[in-house]
């Protein structure tokens, strides 16, 4: 960014710890943007005439005598047609050897949305996978978060996820990507015939960590602009969350906050708040899906950051691998999705509701008659065929690699559960049951 | 001349403020930036500091900027009109605020000052009348909204003179009252409260007995909450929560309902703004939105101003029951005001106590809790605020700060289970860990033996001592194996679970099962204990599974059709084809 006229420069830093540094300055606004011997930074505290700076980039070789300037704004993303198509840094300067883009510039980590303005969710988002689809339907503007281990394939997931979902714009914020991943969802897309409806905004481990909280911001921002001036559907992939609340912790850290859970800052549910609500649909027309990717250490959800995600997000999705069937699958047990109850057996078939969960309560017969089996006890005749279903059910709808239609799945469901199990043994309503139960049984 | 002051420090939404007069602790006040005031609230004074916290973001804010101070506490307008409306923690009328996005200093006015109520006289000239006595009554959404003396006023008072009944606006002079030493006070149809006050313009507070119908069978009939009680309701993220609160908030036997949606997801706030004009209340058949008060200040909102939203919901229960009307106040959830209290408590760097919470969370929310309650009020008429909490307790650990400043405080608990709802045993609330102190109450006692009959309460704990059992005995089998214990435990694990199935588990979302009115509620748990006392003969226990799931179907089947009709009846006989099998003789 370029210097303006008449900008006064500081040059005497009083304090520098690993992400910020304070200098005394006078008439600057809390927020504002600074810049720190070139290095973008942020005014996060102010006590007389003593501003607190957040350095993105890191202050590695900030000297005490380094040239400060303000700016006199927030940080800001220029909008227009021409972000589609383009890859952008943490700041919102391309990184595809493009040229800048030309727009109306907008101050990040906007205002929400009046909560009587949104409507209420209604439009199914059908992605093929039946663990998703059946079991944890999405809907649009909803948020939700992949829980998985980092040895899952959870990007994959993702990307299918994205270029089935019909969405008009796809944005992509990536925290902390390996190089591999964020070459995958460049490939990905590309081969898909889709970088035109796709921006992306990337920090790659490369970069600086702190950096990584502009991410967030950045491409909701440009998803408002798409959702809202351009009434479109945009659905926003955020990966890795969990460095991102890394990178918050950082700073709070730095600046002497008092930890609280997992030496998260107290404020991690407001600040994680903050972006996932970005997820609307606006009575226009346009709306905002935000799917993101939440790490998790060895399964464990009661960790401050997926355990903060879980109360804010509209459900969750976990993938686990089925040793039964050597598929990875969508956990219909610990998976969840709040907002299908706004679309199944309403957009979908009339049975949807009461099949799904009778697939799910037999599937939690099995697991316990494995249980029971792996603890050397003798199986009943009904536990051979709950085996025997789970099997089946697992391979033919949970396993990721499934893509067929709603009805085919719920087709599927009712045939698992003729040839397995008798009528009163599914628990379903007599009338569904009578116009569903495949005859040749 | 008010106080005033310049910004001297900003923390986030901590604001360091010099004073040039006094000030005092809670007082409002006004920081101006860039031609916008954000309103904010005084937490802590040093000398001529005032630490005051934000309800809105401080971007842009700049040492220097000026400050006005107003005088008083954070207050509520009451007044008729406050009914199904949507307000922000501030009691803004959201619906009043232009565009799509929540503008910062957006301050909107939370009546219509311009319509017309029917205004009919109570009190005449020469009464006397305290604060809280009805001077006069308005009809709001087929509620008797009481205008009375306004709280604040102390002792005695004459009602000098009351306009006589006709259409008036809210803000025209209704009545004029005078004290003791003769002074006048004219007054309007509102008055200003503060919140953070409980409003006592009543006679006495006794011990709640009266049973709030809530339509949910694992609470009326397991663990009753009465008018007036409190209850809350801790779980995981994805044990159903929120549906529950829901369903509480639509089928419960209440005049009047208070939402705060406090810093939880903004979707599910609107699911009530589109669904609750649409519902019909079950027990007056108006829509449900009209004894609706939604506060929604959800978790993108800013989080000052969530500690306010309870408050603000508490203050309007408050002042419809001192109308003599039932009040249920709900507020989703609880952890999140207390984590608002966290981040400022660790602005202030106030010395934390367990996880990072202010030391005095336990007495906040026990004092929180405490206005709740069954009152007479000084005209002998009664009312009552119900209040029941959600907790969000961190990793679902309920030895966390917040719930255990909770079990103190509230005396009905329903722990939500993951893994009951991992299996979709929905409502997951755990029947042997939640209780109801109520049960224990004489005075609940007498009244519900009144209302349905003195076995009710020997059933009840009979089904949980069977519940019980069940669990124990099922830890056995998954222990020695199904075969490793006798025919008798399989007996004992499928009698409960029976009562799971049958009155314990309920579908949220089918138009019949999810209301159960009381008298169906005793109507089945009777059926179901009655196969509980019978005694049946199996030669082995693969029998037994397959036996009582065909009871539990149609039982169920039972649960899904219209109490009485034909289909139930059909079922019912159903029911007893299927125990003649098993009759011993």
């Amino acid at each position: 960014m370029a210097t303006k006229a008449f900008q006064k420069i500081y040059t005497q830093i009083t304090q520098i710890t690993k992400a910020t540094c304070s200098l005394k300055a006078t008439g600057i606004g809390n927020e504002e943007l600074a810049e720190v011997n070139g290095r973008l930074a942020q005014v996060v505290k102010i006590i007389g005439d003593e501003v607190t700076l957040q350095i993105f980039g890191g202050t590695e070789g900030i000297p005490t005598n380094a040239e400060v300037t303000f700016l006199g704004k927030s940080p800001t993303l220029k909008v227009s047609e021409q972000l589609a198509g383009r890859f952008f840094n943490a700041y919102g300067d391309p990184i595809d050897g493009g040229p800048p883009i030309e727009g109306e510039e907008r101050e990040i980590g906007g205002p929400s949305v009046n909560p009587v303005r949104r409507k209420q969710p209604s439009e199914l988002i059908a992605t093929g996978i039946a663990g998703i689809d059946l079991n944890n339907t999405l809907v649009s503007g909803q948020k939700i978060p992949f829980f998985a281990d980092p040895d899952q394939p959870f990007n994959q997931v993702m990307a299918m996820v994205a270029l089935r979902a019909k969405a008009d714009k796809i944005i992509l914020g990536g925290m902390g990507l390996t190089n591999d991943d964020y070459l995958f969802y460049r490939n990905v897309f590309d081969n898909a015939g889709a970088l035109d409806r796709i921006v992306s905004f990337v920090n790659t481990t490369e970069d600086p960590p702190v950096e990584r909280l502009l991410v967030p911001d950045m491409a909701l921002t440009a998803a408002e602009y798409f959702a809202v001036d351009k009434n479109q559907s945009v659905l926003v992939l955020l990966t890795d969350m969990t460095l991102f609340a890394d990178a918050l912790s950082i700073v709070s850290n730095r600046m002497d906050q008092i930890p609280s859970k997992d030496s998260m800052p107290g404020s991690l549910y407001s600040d994680l708040a903050k972006i996932y609500e970005k997820a609307v649909q606006f009575p226009s027309g346009g709306s905002i899906t935000i799917i993101a990717v939440t790490t998790l250490s060895g399964g464990d959800i009661t960790h401050s950051i997926p355990d903060n995600t879980g109360y804010i997000t509209e459900g969750q999705l976990f993938l686990r691998r089925d040793t039964d069937i050597s598929k990875v699958i969508v956990d219909p047990f610990r998976s969840l999705s709040r907002l299908k109850q706004l679309v199944i057996g309403i957009k979908t078939r009339e049975d949807h509701p009461q099949v799904m969960n009778a697939l799910i309560r037999l599937f939690a017969d099995a697991a316990n008659a494995k249980t029971k089996m792996e603890n050397g006890f003798d199986l009943s005749e009904y536990d051979q065929r709950t085996l025997t279903f789970a099997k089946e059910y697992s391979r033919n709808l949970l396993a990721i690699d499934v893509n067929i239609s709603i009805d085919e799945m719920l087709d599927l469901g009712w045939s698992l559960l003729a040839k397995n199990f008798k009528k009163e043994e599914v628990g379903i309503r007599q009338v569904l049951v009578d116009k569903y139960w495949p005859i040749s049984n | 001349m008010s106080t005033k002051g310049k910004v001297k420090g900003i923390i986030a939404n901590l604001v360091i403020v010099e004073a040039d007069g006094p000030v005092s602790q809670n007082e409002i006040c006004y920081l101006e930036t860039k031609g916008t005031k954000l309103m904010a609230e005084i937490i802590k004074v040093i000398g001529a500091n005032a630490y005051v916290q934000v309800f809105e973001s401080t971007r842009g804010l700049k040492i220097g900027d000026d400050v006005g101070f107003s005088g008083h506490m954070l207050e509520v307008v009451l007044g008729p009109g406050i009914l199904s409306r949507n307000y922000d923690g501030l009691q803004n009328d959201l619906d009043k605020m232009e565009g799509v996005f929540l503008k910062r200093g957006d301050y909107t006015y939370p009546l219509d000052v311009d319509r017309l109520w029917d205004f009919t006289p109570l009190a005449v000239a020469g009464d006397e009348v305290i604060a809280g006595s009805w001077l006069a009554e308005v009809p709001e959404n087929g509620q008797p909204h009481k205008i009375m003396v306004p709280f604040v006023f102390e002792g005695k008072y004459t009602v000098k003179s009351i306009i006589v009944a006709g259409q008036y606006s809210i803000n025209e002079q209704v009545a004029i009252m005078i004290d003791q030493e003769g002074n006048e006070y004219p007054l309007t149809m509102i008055q200003k409260w503060p919140v953070k006050k409980a409003i006592k313009a009543y006679r006495e507070k006794p011990r709640p007995f009266k049973l709030l119908e809530t339509g949910v069978r694992t609470i009326d009939t397991i663990n009753p909450i009465v008018e007036g009680g409190t209850g809350f309701i801790p779980g995981p993220f994805g044990t159903g929560k929120t549906v529950l609160q829901h369903a509480i908030s639509k089928q419960a036997e209440a005049d009047i309902v208070v939402i705060a949606a406090c810093g939880e997801r903004a979707n599910e706030v609107v699911e009530i703004f589109t669904e609750f004009p649409e519902l019909e209340d079950p027990h007056t058949g108006r829509k449900l939105m009209e004894r609706t008060v939604i506060i929604a200040n959800t978790s993108n909102m800013p989080v000052a101003s969530r500690e306010a939203s309870v408050y603000t919901a508490m203050t309007i229960s408050e002042y419809y029951r001192s109308m003599g009307l039932k009040v249920l106040m709900m507020a989703d959830s609880t952890s999140r005001w207390a984590q608002a209290l966290r981040e400022m408590s660790n602005r202030l760097e106030e010395l934390p106590g367990q996880d990072a919470f202010p030391m005095d969370l336990s007495a906040i929310i026990a004092n929180f809790y405490s206005r709740a309650g069954f009152v007479f009020l000084n005209n002998g008429k009664t009312g009552s605020v119900t209040f029941i909490g959600t907790v969000s307790p961190a990793g679902g650990n309920l030895k966390e700060p917040v719930t255990e400043s909770t079990k103190k405080a509230a005396r009905c608990f329903y722990a939500l289970q993951q893994s009951r709802a991992d299996s979709k045993r929905y409502p997951a609330i755990n029947p042997i860990d939640s209780y109801s102190k109520y049960l224990e109450y004489p005075e609940f006692e007498g009244y519900i033996e009144k209302r349905i009959g003195a076995r009710w309460i020997p059933m009840v704990n009979e089904a949980k001592t069977i519940l019980q059992r069940g669990m124990e005995v099922s830890e056995q089998i998954d222990i020695l194996g199904d075969d490793g214990v006798p025919i008798d435990y399989h007996l004992k694990l499928w009698k409960s679970e029976i009562i799971d199935f049958v009155i314990l588990q309920q579908d949220a979302f089918d138009k019949i099962d999810m209301l159960t009115p009381l008298e169906r509620q005793q109507y089945m748990l009777g059926k179901v204990m009655e196969i509980c006392n019978r005694d049946f003969i199996f030669d082995n226990f693969t029998e037994v599974s397959g036996y009582f799931k065909r009871i539990i179907n149609t039982l169920r089947q039972m649960n899904y059709s219209d109490y009485e009709s034909e289909k139930f009846i059909g079922y019912e006989n159903e029911l007893k084809d299927i125990l003649k099998e098993r009759e011993v003789a």
